[in-house]
């Protein structure tokens, strides 16, 4: 009885993962890219029946002991149900986007959807992680496939480059974490997140404070939180379009959701320990994302360091540590997914006369003057991320930096707004080479129409429309939000 | 008599060894691999240590799924390794450097 009912709590993993091992079987006698498109499509009917099996929980704000499977080590919460939403939604469009780049190449594989499956229950694992061992599996199962992914054309030296550094600097990332959680498993006598709740409300010992810092450090490293950024650049320009767009979407909601519970629940007791890491990585992260932008001519290194930026944003609303600033961390991060995805197919969708992608900000000089649709698009993108008023961007910003204001931290959140007139900068800079330069008539080629329409739905939801959508957002965000402070 | 505290140091320097082995050396992508190896093992005995003397069987477990992860972790390692040297012709980790910025 009880075992069936945990089952029936982790319907969405197992949903993936049966239908990722069918797939993955069926994969093998896969001979063209038809069969490969196939496949693809099948992926994404299963993340849409993972959405329809989470809708429910998120809708009745599920928290508690019901919410528990096998003895207590998952958890099938409303706010695991919200990251994971976001997860699907993001996972699907890095799908949809990839048949038609890596097929111009012949290099489209069936194995790609599945391996995106695996990431994304993976990620489920993370975001439902109600213990120290259900957080590393989940981990562990999003990046290996992650590995894999960066390095899927195998024949590109670029990317066979980004899968490297990317598996050994998260596989360091993950034995930083791993030591962290032997710590404190060794000073709180628990993998528990509510054990080791209890245990630290007393005090925090030393190895305790070492357990933590070690912790934050290797879930920082997974976020691309400054000082353990320099590997996102690199990965994010080697690895293929597609699976960068997945990159910056998918994986960094559910780190950025593991490392609230972790914060929050497990260390909730202590949170005068983690605010001041949490408040330099922030700042860090606002600063050198909006600085090391500035010099890039690679549109993808320039939309890495624009992800790193974001993330420092981010931050300031798990600062907050308050049920408002996660509330609008979840708000920020439903619309951060739109820009990033929005952004990363606008990239996929310039393509010289030849069909070759094009990646370079000099190339889409003057970009108004004959793509005049997509050049308005990557336009509202770049304002939107800068976070300039009319548009969406602009609200989650506000939302964070209110969440701060009134948690008593108001020199961060004054300091974060300082920062993100940096970071204008170089948004605008894309702007202006767009429309004021000398057209150099590169990026001229067709692009898919599934690109396009994915892209006018990013527009569309980034545009000032979106603000209709900010009472439903943010009922739902508080509600998710609220299941982190439920004792 | 031997604590738990002399496990600990042991193990922490075992996880400082395989970080400085990550980042000083500058040869080869195999010794990378074997450094990785060496923090895992440094938070498997750190694990078990503190499991036998919390008299609590969670550390051990763990400790297995860390061995079974490690694995799964090495082969794909060694997979992107593959590739990586059919492209290039070599695994020398300053060579690693087709991107900059």
């Amino acid at each position: 009885m009880d075992w069936l009912q945990s089952l029936r709590l982790v319907a969405p993993e197992l949903l993936l993962s049966i239908a990722g091992l069918i797939l993955l079987l069926a994969s093998a006698w896969a001979r063209c890219d038809r069969d490969a498109r196939v496949i693809t499509w099948l992926s994404v009917a299963t993340l849409a029946g993972c959405a329809v099996l989470v809708v429910p929980t998120l809708w009745s704000g599920a928290h508690g002991p019901e919410t528990l499977a096998f003895s207590g080590l998952y958890s099938a919460n409303a706010f695991a149900a919200f990251a994971k939403l976001l997860i699907y939604a993001a996972a699907g469009a890095s799908l949809l986007v990839a048949p038609a780049f890596f097929e111009r190449l012949g290099a489209y594989r069936p194995e790609y959807p599945v391996l995106v499956l695996f990431a994304v229950m993976g990620m489920g694992i993370m975001v439902s992680a109600t213990n120290l061992l259900t957080l590393y599996i989940g981990l562990e199962l999003n990046s290996l496939a992650a590995y894999v992914l960066a390095a899927f054309l195998r024949s590109d030296d670029r990317s066979a480059e980004a899968g490297l550094k990317y598996f050994v600097l998260g596989s360091l990332a993950s034995g930083i974490l791993l030591f962290g959680i032997s710590l404190t498993y060794g000073f709180t006598g628990t993998i528990d997140f509510a054990g080791i709740a209890t245990a630290l409300q007393g005090g925090l010992s030393t190895g305790a404070t070492f357990g933590l810092v070690f912790v934050l450090a290797g879930l920082a490293f997974k976020i691309s939180a400054v000082p353990f950024h320099m590997w996102t650049p690199d990965v994010y320009e080697g690895a293929p379009t597609p699976v960068t767009t997945f990159f910056a979407s998918a994986p960094k909601v559910a780190a950025l959701g593991l490392t609230m519970i972790v914060s929050l629940q497990a260390f909730g007791t202590q949170v005068s320990a983690w605010q001041p890491i949490v408040i330099f990585a922030a700042l860090a992260s606002i600063v050198v994302g909006a600085l090391g932008a500035i010099g890039q001519t690679n549109l993808k290194r320039l939309l890495a360091y624009s992800s790193i930026n974001n993330v420092g944003f981010l931050l300031i609303g798990l600062a907050a540590a308050t049920p408002q600033g996660a509330a609008g961390m979840l708000v920020y991060l439903t619309i951060y997914v739109a820009m990033t995805i929005g952004g990363f197919v606008a990239v996929l969708m310039l393509k010289d006369a030849d069909g070759n992608p094009v990646e370079e900000l000099a190339d889409i000089a003057g970009l108004s003057s004959h793509r005049k649709v997509l050049a308005a698009c990557i336009a509202m993108i770049m304002f939107s991320l800068a976070g300039i008023p009319p548009l969406f961007g602009f609200w989650g910003k506000f939302v964070v930096f209110q969440a701060a204001v009134q948690a008593g931290l108001i020199p961060l959140a004054a300091i974060g707004i300082a920062a993100s007139v940096i970071g204008a900068f170089y948004y605008l800079k894309v702007v202006k080479v767009m429309y004021f330069d000398e057209p150099a008539n590169k990026a001229v080629g067709q692009s898919d129409w599934i690109h396009q329409a994915l892209l006018a739905l990013c527009a569309l939801f980034i545009s000032p429309a979106g603000y209709l959508l900010t009472k439903c957002l943010g009922a739902l965000a508080a509600t998710a939000a609220a299941v982190l402070f439920h004792a | 008599m031997i604590g738990v505290e002399h496990y600990v140091v042991v193990s922490s320097i075992l996880f400082v060894l395989g970080v400085l082995g990550i980042f000083l050396n500058r040869k080869n992508v195999i010794i990378i691999l074997m450094a990785i190896e060496l923090i895992l093992l440094s938070v498997n005995l750190n694990l078990v240590a503190f499991s036998s003397f919390l008299g609590d069987l969670t550390g051990q477990i763990f400790a297995m799924f860390v061995l079974t992860v490690a694995a799964a972790e090495a082969a794909i390692g060694l997979a992107i390794l593959v590739i990586y040297f059919r492209g290039r012709g070599t695994i020398a980790v300053d060579d690693v450097n087709q991107m900059k910025g």
